[in-house]
């Protein structure tokens, strides 16, 4: 086996997973047989591209093999023999996006969306979308959320259990359900996204497995649906958040906050893709949640520093984003802003409405920001108690170190 | 076609604080319903409230124990369920949406086959 192989297996791997995974779905009528038969085609890959050449189009090569694969198989164990067979649409449908590439439907689009169904817990889409769409092993997916192998094992199955049994179709949703399909989709990968920025709990900051996945995942889903505006925009929060990336750890490993950050560091090609996207995106519709979250991080992405920061702009957006997706997290986001705009006494007047939100009450980032304008306001003794509350509250390592260099602080 | 039976669950006790003629417009809702999917519809009943349910558990001597209650006390009770027909769970959904149950919801359970 040599180097060239291996690099190409794996680039295969992580790009072509889900299409061809998808292309075999559909002849073997069985999400675990067309796994199978996809991992059988990567592990010929394996054996034979040493001798046999790398070939020009891996993914098309890795897609016959594992489909005739699935058709052997399909032949042996017939359908109907099966007690659950999988619902593949016979009838070839296409999304409704006018002209263009996209108007005939991608396989792929009808395994994301049959991973992201509704009628299946949001865990588990975001367990199967990882292991089916993204290539993740099991072990991976379990790693990735911190919980027992077994216990990511037996979500998976129970998840492929329902589509089968309840019939969970293999199929893009009808042109009136889509809206709301595609914002389920959108939110399983901006989740996968979030857990892979900030971990929530460990020893990493980032999660570099889960945000490449996402980003991957974005990207993927923009290709698919390129007419949809808040599509597009997910794909620009990735790029603008995630182009911070080396800029968020300092070399000791310490959490550098955004007001410190070296904007040089910054990832300048990933901010102007995200950044054009946007400003597509926000026109000429009223604009979506994604669309929102990303102008935010481009308003970010653009200042030159953090003095610079349109901070009225950004108060703005955050009141638009509250007015249509009304979540605690935003209003906390919001009243930071509001505190940014204009003075610690403001933002610390806004952070006390939300004092008694329940899905707050655990939350570190409220009662971080709370002792960073009690700082501000020379409020020592409150300060120390917020940071305190944060620190207990919060799981993550870097953000740990940051939160108690802050209350050493405060303490002096 | 799958069948799925559509569980209708309600609050009982909610029933005493309606307005008068709540009763009337759901039993046309279940009328409008019924007419409207006659093809996916394979049966369905109203059940009796909970108050007149007896439960029965094996007891440890191999017996009975009887109960006066339904087997789960829970705020929202079975009061009622559809038996429908659906090419998949998509098009069950569609149906049970229309089900009227203005103090609870419905549950979706898919009917096993055996082969």
């Amino acid at each position: 086996m040599n180097a060239a192989v291996e690099s190409a297996v794996a680039d295969a791997h992580r790009r072509k997973w889900a299409f061809v995974l998808a292309a075999t779905v559909r002849v073997a009528g069985d999400i675990d047989v067309a796994e199978e038969c996809v991992q059988d085609a990567y592990a010929r890959a394996l054996a034979t591209w040493p001798t046999a050449g790398i070939p020009a189009k891996p993914g098309a090569w890795l897609t016959t093999v594992a489909r005739r694969r699935a058709i052997d198989v399909a032949r042996r164990v017939s359908t109907h023999g099966r007690a659950l067979p999988l619902l593949v649409e016979r009838v070839t449908s296409s999304v409704a996006e006018g002209p263009g590439p996209s108007h005939v439907t991608d396989d792929r689009l009808r395994l994301i969306f049959t991973c992201c169904h509704p009628a299946l817990a949001t865990d588990a889409q975001v367990a199967l979308t990882l292991r089916l769409v993204g290539g993740l092993s099991t072990p991976e997916v379990a790693r990735a959320f911190l919980v027992r192998e077994a216990t990511m094992a037996a979500r998976i199955t129970r998840a492929k259990k329902k589509i089968g049994a309840a019939r969970i179709p293999y199929r893009v949703p009808p042109i009136e359900e889509l809206p709301a399909r595609i914002d389920a989709v959108l939110n399983v990968v901006h989740l996968i996204y979030t857990t892979g920025h900030t971990a929530p709990v460990g020893s990493d900051l980032v999660r570099p497995d889960l945000v490449e996945r996402a980003h991957d995942l974005a990207r993927m889903l923009w290709a698919l649906l390129p007419g949809d505006a808040e599509v597009a925009s997910l794909l620009a929060l990735v790029l603008l958040t995630d182009a911070r990336r080396s800029a968020r750890l300092a070399d000791d490993g310490r959490l550098v906050l955004l007001a410190d950050q070296d904007r040089s560091r910054w990832d300048h090609g990933a901010i102007r893709e995200g950044a054009a996207l946007v400003r597509e995106a926000l026109r000429g519709r009223p604009p979506g949640r994604f669309a929102l979250m990303a102008a935010i991080a481009a308003v970010h992405s653009q200042s030159g520093s953090w003095d610079a920061t349109d901070w009225a702009e950004i108060v703005g957006l955050y009141d638009l984003l509250l007015h249509i997706w009304p979540s605690p997290v935003v209003a906390l986001n919001r009243a930071v802003a509001v505190g940014l705009a204009d003075g610690p006494a403001a933002g610390l007047a806004a952070l006390d409405t939300l004092a008694t939100e329940p899905l707050l009450a655990t939350y570190s980032y409220l009662a971080a920001a709370r002792a960073d304008f009690l700082r501000r306001l020379g409020r020592a003794g409150e300060a120390r108690a917020a940071y305190e509350e944060a620190l207990l509250l919060s799981e993550n390592a870097v953000e740990r170190a940051f939160l108690a260099d802050r209350l050493a602080q405060v303490k002096s | 076609m799958a069948e799925y039976l559509v569980l209708i669950y309600e609050d009982e006790a909610a029933w005493e604080d309606t307005a008068p003629g709540t009763l009337d417009e759901m039993m046309k809702g279940h009328q409008l319903f019924g007419q409207r999917n006659a093809a996916n519809l394979r049966g369905g009943n109203a059940l009796q409230p909970t108050t007149t349910a007896t439960s029965l558990r094996r007891d440890a001597a191999g017996g009975f124990v009887v109960t006066d209650g339904p087997f789960a006390e829970t705020k929202e009770a079975l009061g009622g369920y559809y038996l429908i027909e659906a090419t998949d769970l998509d098009e069950a959904l569609a149906l049970a949406k229309q089900i009227p149950a203005p103090l609870g919801g419905v549950e979706v359970r898919p009917i096993r086959v055996f082969d």
